[in-house]
């Protein structure tokens, strides 16, 4: 999907790297490789690609992901 | 309805007497299926085919169930991994949007090849062009099926909609007994499935683990080659051109009767001029701007979804704009004869690119990489002025018979 994007600077996606236990499950169901593990953490690498779709946060077991489509 | 004879019992799910026909079979609610037909066959001939144990009355057999097996939860339907002629012919149908209610697979266990305890259990929705795609790369794998009841929606759209859904899937485990069928506690469920599965809920309720498998069903013989591990790529969607194209006959399908009624509306317009109105008006510039919706409908519900990543601009509504004002000026290259006047012209430009900006909108709904917060966004800034260009077309157009 490198080559299609939409708007930039709309997700609400939101990580809290503290509640993080770096299982990877977010980075394993992302459709659009948002997420990328380092040093244990998840981390953030292409906000702009996030397209709301839930399963990060359906996915993580530790509550660290949230998103909040259509609100704001 | 627990006796032994009967040939649905391969899950032990609710599948039984007339509720919902058997995974395999389908329920044709008339007759008894007649294998011979004895006035043709002559009654010299000795009729040859027996019925099998699976057969039941009243329900015939799905085409794409070649045998049944048997399993510790009793008989399970083995498809086929080869499609054939009316598997073809149906995904015709609902490719262009004909008939797209009726076509579900039944829910319940289905397996290829030779599944024994240790093989996989791939989990997947009853719409059935998702339950053929999955089949089709299944050619020498042994493996189970096990279909969710997703309404004949595929797994994206049902993950969205909530019925490919956690829920579901724990009841579909329990129902069909899967802990008898397999002896890992393991399920392989789409990635694009997701969004509606929460694998620790299905751990804990079901005991099964979810296992996320690739994006693309064609990835799944490297996937389980692979020790269930997929790569980068098969965990990223796409949206290439072909797979934009083939969303744009149900887009048209969709367009269709709101076009019939903006047609009859235009025509009418149309006959309004100096006389009140008049039916000759109607018709000529009635035909045009009819003519003109068309374009409109071509550029925002065709062009704009094929061409998507050529066209400027990140905002679905403006690639419209743009691809509506391109088909204008071609269709003014090639009608201005038939065009009077400036006002005219200006009415028409403005209602082309008003159609093809909103299609072009509407078109978010069906890619997989519009954020629901960016369409809200577009559609704020975009409706108003769609709306506002349509407003000043139609004074024009009426404007322009006087
Ligand atoms: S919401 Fe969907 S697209 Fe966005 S980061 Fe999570 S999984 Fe990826
Ligand atoms: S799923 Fe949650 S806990 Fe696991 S790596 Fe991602 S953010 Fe961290």
């Amino acid at each position: 999907m490198e080559d299609i994007r939409y708007l930039d600077d709309v997700s609400s996606l939101v990580l809290n790297q503290d509640k993080c236990i770096g299982c990877g499950l977010c980075t394993e169901v992302c459709p659009h490789n948002v997420f990328e593990l380092r040093q244990g953490k998840s981390t953030i690498i292409d906000f702009n690609a996030c397209m709301e779709c839930g399963a990060c946060v359906n996915n993580c077991p530790s509550n660290a992901l949230e998103v909040s489509p259509g609100v704001g | 309805m627990k006796e032994s004879l009967d040939p649905g019992c391969s899950c032990g799910c609710d599948n039984h007497g007339n509720k919902e026909p058997v995974s395999g079979l389908q329920s044709t609610g008339v007759s008894i299926m007649l294998k011979m037909d004895y006035t043709q066959a002559g009654c010299g001939i000795e009729p040859k085919n027996t019925f099998a144990d699976y057969e039941k009355p009243g329900y015939i057999l799905s085409s794409f169930v070649e045998d049944f097996i048997l399993s510790d939860t009793g008989l399970v339907p083995k498809v086929k991994t080869k499609m054939d002629k009316s598997d073809i012919k149906a995904t015709i149908m609902v490719r262009s949007g004909i008939g797209r209610n009726n076509y579900k697979v039944a829910p319940g266990l289905y397996c290829v090849g030779n599944p024994d305890k240790t093989s996989e259990v791939m989990i997947t929705a009853n719409f059935k062009l998702t339950f053929d795609h999955l089949r089709r790369e299944l050619e020498n794998i042994n493996a189970w099926i096990l279909v969710l009841d997703t309404r004949g929606v595929n797994v994206w759209c049902a993950a969205g909609k909530g019925t490919f859904s956690t829920k579901e899937l724990v009841k579909r485990i329990k129902l069909c007994s899967l802990e008898k069928v397999v002896d890992h506690k393991r399920v392989i469920v789409p990635q694009l499935g997701a969004t509606g599965v929460a694998a620790k809920t299905v751990k804990r309720e079901s005991g099964f683990r979810v296992v996320y498998g690739p994006v693309r069903a064609k990835d799944i013989p490297a996937f389980l080659g692979n020790n269930r591990k997929a790569d980068k790529k098969m965990r990223m969607v796409t949206f290439t051109f072909i797979e934009r194209l083939i969303l744009t006959p149900v887009e048209l399908n969709t367009i269709l009767k709101p076009a019939l009624i903006t047609s009859v509306v235009l025509i009418f317009l149309s006959g309004f001029g100096p006389g009140i109105f008049s039916f000759s008006s109607a018709f000529g510039r009635g035909m045009v701007s009819v003519l003109a919706l068309i374009v409109g409908i071509i550029s925002g519900a065709v062009i704009t979804p094929t061409l998507l990543p050529y066209i400027p601009f990140k905002e679905f509504a403006a690639k419209g704009i743009i691809s509506g004002a391109v088909f204008a000026a071609l269709l003014f290259l090639l009608i201005s004869s038939a065009i009077y006047g400036v006002a005219a012209f200006i009415s028409l430009f403005l209602f082309i690119v008003a159609i093809s900006s909103y299609l072009s909108m509407n078109f978010t709904g069906a890619t997989p990489f519009t954020s629901p917060s960016g369409v809200e966004k577009e559609m704020k800034r975009f409706i108003p002025v769609q709306v506002i260009a349509l407003v000043i077309s139609t004074g024009l157009w009426i404007y322009s018979a006087f």
